[in-house]
């Protein structure tokens, strides 16, 4: 069989892709030296009164440059749709096109789904005034479903992730799979690995450790950094002081130096990163009850009920989380025992475990100094004043007045967080620390294609780029937010 | 202004003797001093033989003593084995009795010794930053100039097409870590099978095979631009986009200040504006953010000294890391910390002093 090449049948269309592109850039740059030289504003005032003022050389720049725009999208539109319809015919982008089938799918639904009842949705539907937004979001939720369809579902990947199969070390992209019987997919859509392992679907079962590991961990450091935070900021002295000063601890550090710490194998069989888990991991539970609690705290009736039913499904769901195999430290010499595995929920692996909990300790003072200095900006607000006259009680006030009027930074940093979340996550693979060397994460991807990278670069550019992209999407994703949410 | 700086001195020993404290620590923990052992001993040690070599070599003492054996504040430990052979932490076997002393820790300017390199911590340790320190001086040349020149340049007209196509650029940037652009530019600009070397030497434009060198190990003694830039400009590029984003904001702020508007209706020329009245009040900020980015540098500077084969501070952390070595790694972060714990010093006076709005008693 022959080799796939990049766009297959479609090669027509790369010269006229290559040309509009080129013509973009250029209008771009004419359209930044023309800004520099003053316009010469031509009005012509009409019989009637109107006034008109010709578009000038600029105008007509920016109209060309939109149009090339949008050439551009449509080409790349072509690309996908011809792909999907093609499938390999299109060549390696076909291929790969029809095999994300479900997500395009996903997506247009999500976004035709948004579009509709944007204005009934609060500042998420806001987000798609935004272009810059839009085009962020669609990113991320691109690596989103792309995670949880490859990872959970097993849909898009054309290859066990794992299996090396022989003939298929270091091949270039779109190479045919050796001795493929039927029913297998019949190439490396974007060439083996040093161990002769399909790229394409490391790279999709790589997306999913991301989307499941950088969400949760930022959202525990959101957790702990909130939880803190607010006394630190709204009560201040000598708490404020000792906090701020453990935070600054945390920061004085480098992260890698941290990281080597905290996730070798020695460091774990001390049972630190249990002990860590056992004190992060109680934060998001220590909020809800306060958060619930002072809410509610006047009605007992329903109070009481309600923080059985939450503090009971949370604590399961937190000795889950901290105890695997009836055990939640186990060290060679003691153990503590935790809940018996018949009611284990879930087990998370012991490296995925050290790495969650390693970010999340990194994440957590960062967080804890926005939200302190949002608390001290906050506390002096009126409504905060008349909270306190009302008699509320200093809980009540941080979470229910303090924290919702705080919400517009602390969602667009959520969303830069994630994905400096993942900067470090790759950074963690990077080095070889906390996850297994044969995890298609895509740190240690570009930890493996490093080593013969001047000869192979494909196997660590293709997970290179999907990092690249992934957290440009968060912060495209961001700047919206944050351009929406300041315009209320 | 000088308790200011007193008292954040004393804070600053604080943190730097806490820090040294965690890192101690957890580097001798017993896991790692087993390991420790086994690798220094041999691999089929019996338990007892480890707790012997260990018990010996004054590391099974409570860990606040070691700690202070360290730092040198404590007599080191001496001992006595049942043949008369007598060794301690601060003398060999051998040394005269009235030549030993007592006390060797870093007060003493004793670093150690580190059993990956069998040398002197102190001199490896020295050798080491003078190779990073050269790597930071070219990557502030390249980074802190480009990115105050974007940054001012987007911010000296907000909403521009300049302004949009930087902030653009910062983005993408801010977004690209150092393991990620490093791989590119390899791929792009170092290989000898993809990317524009082939190209290149296709047309006779370089001699070489490849446009730059993908290790930058011939760097350590002999830095020239093909093997140096592209270790500078990795590590450059992701620390650029944050100055260049907290510039262009410090510069539209300033750009919509009523001394400008004022300068503006008196009829000043726009570029005597920007360089005259906007410039010095715009730099405030970035110059604390600057400082500030100095520790994220160490990081970029570990990834890019492991991906370009450089031997310098950063491959020495690595080093020392994975191979447990405790003394240097310890060496190490004290380096580390001081640097994070200074910048922020510095970073802190200098906004006071720049900014004539703050004040300090």
């Amino acid at each position: 069989m022959e080799p796939l090449t990049w766009t297959g049948s479609l090669s027509g269309l790369n010269i006229i892709f290559t040309a509009v592109l080129v013509l973009l850039a250029l209008g771009i740059v004419a359209q930044i030296l023309i800004s520099f030289v003053p316009q010469t504003d031509a009005r012509a005032v009409a019989g009637d009164g109107t006034m008109a003022s010709n578009q000038g050389a600029s105008g007509f720049i920016n109209m060309i440059v939109n149009y090339l725009f949008y050439a551009l999208v449509g080409i790349t539109l072509i690309y996908l749709v011809l792909g999907v319809v093609m499938g390999t015919g299109a060549g390696i982008l076909g291929g790969m096109a029809r095999q994300f089938l479900p997500v395009w799918t996903a997506l247009i639904v999500t976004f035709v789904l948004s579009i509709t009842f944007k204005r009934k949705l609060g500042l998420y539907g806001k987000l798609f005034d935004s272009t810059v937004g839009m085009i962020g979001f669609a990113i991320v939720m691109f690596w989103v479903f792309t995670g949880v369809f490859g990872g959970v579902f097993d849909l898009l990947v054309t290859h066990d992730s794992l299996s090396q199969v022989s003939g298929m070390k270091n091949k270039l992209p779109g190479t045919p799979l050796r001795g493929a019987e039927e029913g297998d997919y019949q190439w490396f859509l974007l060439g083996g690995d040093n161990l002769a392992r399909d790229v394409f679907s490391r790279l999709i079962k790589g997306s999913w450790v991301v989307v499941k590991i950088a969400p949760f961990a930022t959202l525990f450091a959101f957790m702990v950094g909130i939880t803190l935070g607010l006394p630190a900021g709204y009560y201040g002295g000598r708490l404020d002081t000792i906090l701020s000063f453990l935070a600054n601890l945390i920061l004085a550090f480098p992260v890698i130096l941290l990281f080597y710490l905290l996730v070798t194998p020695e460091i774990v069989l001390t049972g630190i990163p249990n002990y860590m888990a056992l004190f992060l991991f109680i934060f998001p539970l220590v909020f809800l009850a306060i958060l619930l609690n002072s809410r509610f705290y006047t009605q007992p009736s329903f109070r009481t009920p309600l923080l059985i039913v939450v503090l009971g499904v949370g604590a399961w769901l937190y000795l889950s989380m901290v105890s695997s195999d009836g055990t939640i430290v186990e060290t060679p010499t003691y153990s503590i025992p935790g809940i018996p595995a018949a009611l284990d929920l879930f087990d998370i692996g012991s490296g995925i475990l050290v790495v969650f909990v390693s970010v999340v300790f990194v994440n957590s003072p960062t967080v804890f100094r926005i939200v302190r200095g949002l608390a001290l900006d906050i506390k002096t607000r009126d409504y905060v004043a008349a909270a306190q006259t009302r008699g509320e009680g200093p809980w009540y006030i941080m979470l229910w007045e303090i924290l919702p009027n705080a919400r517009g930074p602390l969602i667009v940093d959520f969303c830069l967080r994630i994905g400096y979340t993942t900067i470090l996550l790759g950074t963690l693979g990077f080095f070889g620390l906390g996850l297994e060397s044969e995890s298609p994460d895509w740190g240690s991807t570009i930890n493996a294609g490093r080593r013969l990278l001047s000869l192979y670069p494909h196997a660590a550019i293709a997970p290179a780029l999907s990092l690249l992209s992934l957290v440009l999407g968060l912060n495209l994703l961001a700047d919206g937010l944050r351009e929406e949410s300041l315009r209320d | 202004m000088g308790l200011f700086i007193l008292r954040r001195l004393g804070v600053m020993i604080l943190t730097a003797l806490c820090l040294t404290f965690i890192v101690f620590w957890l580097t001798n923990l017993y896991p790692n001093l087993e390991k420790l052992a086994k690798t220094q001993g041999n691999f089929r040690m019996s338990d007892e033989a480890v707790s012997s070599y260990l018990g010996d070599r004054g590391y099974l003492q409570p860990m606040p003593v070691k700690f202070g054996q360290w730092l040198g504040v404590m007599p080191g430990w001496v001992t006595e084995k049942d043949d008369g052979k007598t060794f301690g932490r601060c003398f060999s076997e051998g040394t005269p009795e009235d030549e030993r002393p007592t006390r060797c820790g870093i007060l003493q300017g004793d670093w150690g010794f580190s059993t990956v390199f069998k040398d002197e911590v102190g001199s490896t340790l020295l050798t080491r930053l003078a190779l990073t320190g050269k790597l930071m001086f070219w990557v502030l040349m390249l980074m802190v100039p480009s990115a105050l020149i974007v940054g001012v340049l987007a911010g000296m007209r907000e909403g521009s097409k300049l302004d949009r196509s930087l902030s653009t650029f910062s983005i993408a940037t801010t977004a690209t870590p150092e393991y990620v652009s490093g791989v590119i530019f390899i791929a792009v600009l170092a290989s000898s099978k993809f990317g524009l070397s082939p190209i290149l030497a296709e047309w006779g434009w370089i001699d070489s095979k490849t446009l730059f060198f993908g290790s930058a190990t011939s760097a350590m003694d002999d830095a020239n631009f093909w093997n140096f830039f592209l270790p500078v400009l990795t590590i450059s590029l992701y620390g650029m986009g944050y100055i260049a984003r907290m510039t262009r904001a410090s510069m539209t702020e300033v750009m919509t200040a009523q001394y400008i508007r004022t300068a503006r209706l008196k009829g000043v020329k726009f570029s005597d504006i920007v360089l005259k009245h906007a410039l010095r009040n715009a730099l405030i900020a970035p110059f604390t953010v600057i400082m500030l980015q100095i520790p994220w540098l160490l990081n970029g500077v570990v990834i890019v000294e492991t991906l370009f084969n450089y031997k310098g501070f950063g491959w020495l952390l690595v080093q020392a890391a994975s191979n447990n070595d405790i003394e240097l790694l310890l060496a190490v972060s004290v380096v580390s910390v001081v640097v994070v714990l200074v910048t922020q010093l510095i970073s802190d006076i200098g906004y006071v002093y720049l900014n004539p709005r703050i004040r300090i008693s």
